[in-house]
C-alpha cells in the first residue's frame, strides 16, 4: 500500500516535471508545476515529514505558484514579431531549436546517468537502519526555538527584506521615482 | 507500515533535479527558467528529507529543507519582480532577446 502510494506520487512529480519540460505554453507549465509540487508533498509525507508536506503545500502551492501565475499573466502578450528575432545582428547561427534540445538532453541526461549509477552502487550504512514513523511537528517546533533560533530569526529578516524589495521593484512608480529624485 | 526504500527517494530526487536542469538550459522564457530552479530546489529538498528520517531526534535535514523553502519563496518573489520590470522595459520576457543594456 505504501509502495503503491510512493510510486503514484513519484510518477506524479516526475510526469509533472517532464510536462514542464515539454510543454510550449507558459501557463500550462505553471499548472504542471502544481502537479509536481503536489507529488513532492506526498513524497514528504511518505518520508515521515508531515510538517514539511503541509509547509510545502502552503508555501509553494499557496504562495510561489500563485506568484508565478501572476507573473505569467502580467508578462503575457501575443507576439506579432516572432520571426524578426532571427535577423538580429549578434545571433549565433547554430543556436537553433534542435541544438538546444540536444545540448540540454546531453547535459541533463548525463548528469542523471552519473547520479543513478552512483546511487545504485552506493551502500549507505545509514539507510539500513530501521525507521519509525512519528509526527515531526513537536521536534521541529522545539528545534526552531532552541538550536535553530538564530537562523530562524535571520531567515525572517531575509524574507521581510526580500518581500519589501520585491514590492518596490515591481511597482510601476519605481522607475519614475528614481528619475525624479536624481 | 512498511517504509519505502530510501534509495528510491534519492533516485526520484536525482531525476527531478535533472529535469529541472534541462528546463533551465532549454527554455527561453524567464518565468519557465524560474520554474526549473524551483524544480531543482524541490529535488534537493527530497534528498534532505529522505536522509532526515533516520535522524528523528534532531531532524537537521528537515530544518535545512524548511529554510530552503523560505529562501526559495523570497528568491522567486524578487526574481518575478525583476522579470516584471524587464518586461515593462523591453516588452518581452524571452531571455534570448535581452541583449542590450539600455534601450
Amino acid at each position: 500500500m505504501v509502495q503503491i502510494a510512493f510510486y503514484t506520487f513519484a510518477a506524479l512529480s516526475l510526469s509533472g516535471g517532464l510536462a514542464v519540460l515539454f510543454t510550449r505554453n507558459v501557463i500550462y507549465a505553471a499548472f504542471f508545476l502544481l502537479l509536481t509540487l503536489l507529488g513532492v508533498a506526498g513524497l514528504f509525507v511518505l518520508a515521515s515529514a508531515d510538517f514539511l508536506a503541509v509547509a510545502q503545500l502552503m508555501i509553494y502551492v499557496g504562495g510561489v505558484l500563485v506568484l508565478v501565475i501572476f507573473g505569467v499573466m502580467l508578462t503575457n502578450k501575443t507576439d506579432p514579431v516572432a520571426d524578426a528575432s532571427s535577423q538580429q545582428p549578434n545571433r549565433i547561427a547554430s543556436q537553433n531549436r534542435s541544438t538546444g534540445w540536444v545540448i540540454s538532453a546531453l547535459v541533463a541526461g548525463s548528469l542523471f546517468a552519473a547520479l543513478f549509477t552512483l546511487l545504485a552502487r552506493a551502500n549507505f550504512a545509514l539507510l539500513n537502519q530501521p525507521v519509525g514513523w512519528q509526527s515531526t511537528v513537536n521536534t521541529i517546533g522545539r528545534q526552531l526555538m532552541t538550536e535553530y533560533v538564530v537562523p530562524f530569526e535571520i531567515v525572517g529578516i531575509l524574507l521581510l527584506a526580500a518581500l519589501v524589495g520585491a514590492t518596490y521593484l515591481a511597482s510601476p512608480l519605481a522607475k519614475s521615482f528614481r528619475n525624479a529624485t536624481r | 507500515m512498511q517504509p519505502v526504500d530510501s534509495h528510491l527517494f534519492l533516485i526520484v530526487g536525482a531525476a527531478l533535479f535533472s529535469i529541472g536542469l534541462a528546463v533551465v538550459l532549454l527554455k527561453r522564457h524567464a518565468i519557465v527558467v524560474l520554474m526549473g530552479i524551483e524544480l531543482m530546489l524541490n529535488a534537493v529538498n527530497i534528498n534532505l528529507v529522505a536522509f532526515s528520517q533516520y535522524d528523528p531526534d534532531r531532524l537537521q535535514g528537515q530544518m535545512l529543507a524548511l529554510f530552503v523553502m523560505v529562501v526559495a519563496a523570497a528568491e522567486s518573489a524578487v526574481a518575478l519582480a525583476i522579470v516584471l520590470q524587464v518586461y515593462r522595459h523591453f516588452r518581452t520576457a524571452q531571455l534570448d532577446e535581452l541583449n542590450e543594456l539600455k534601450q
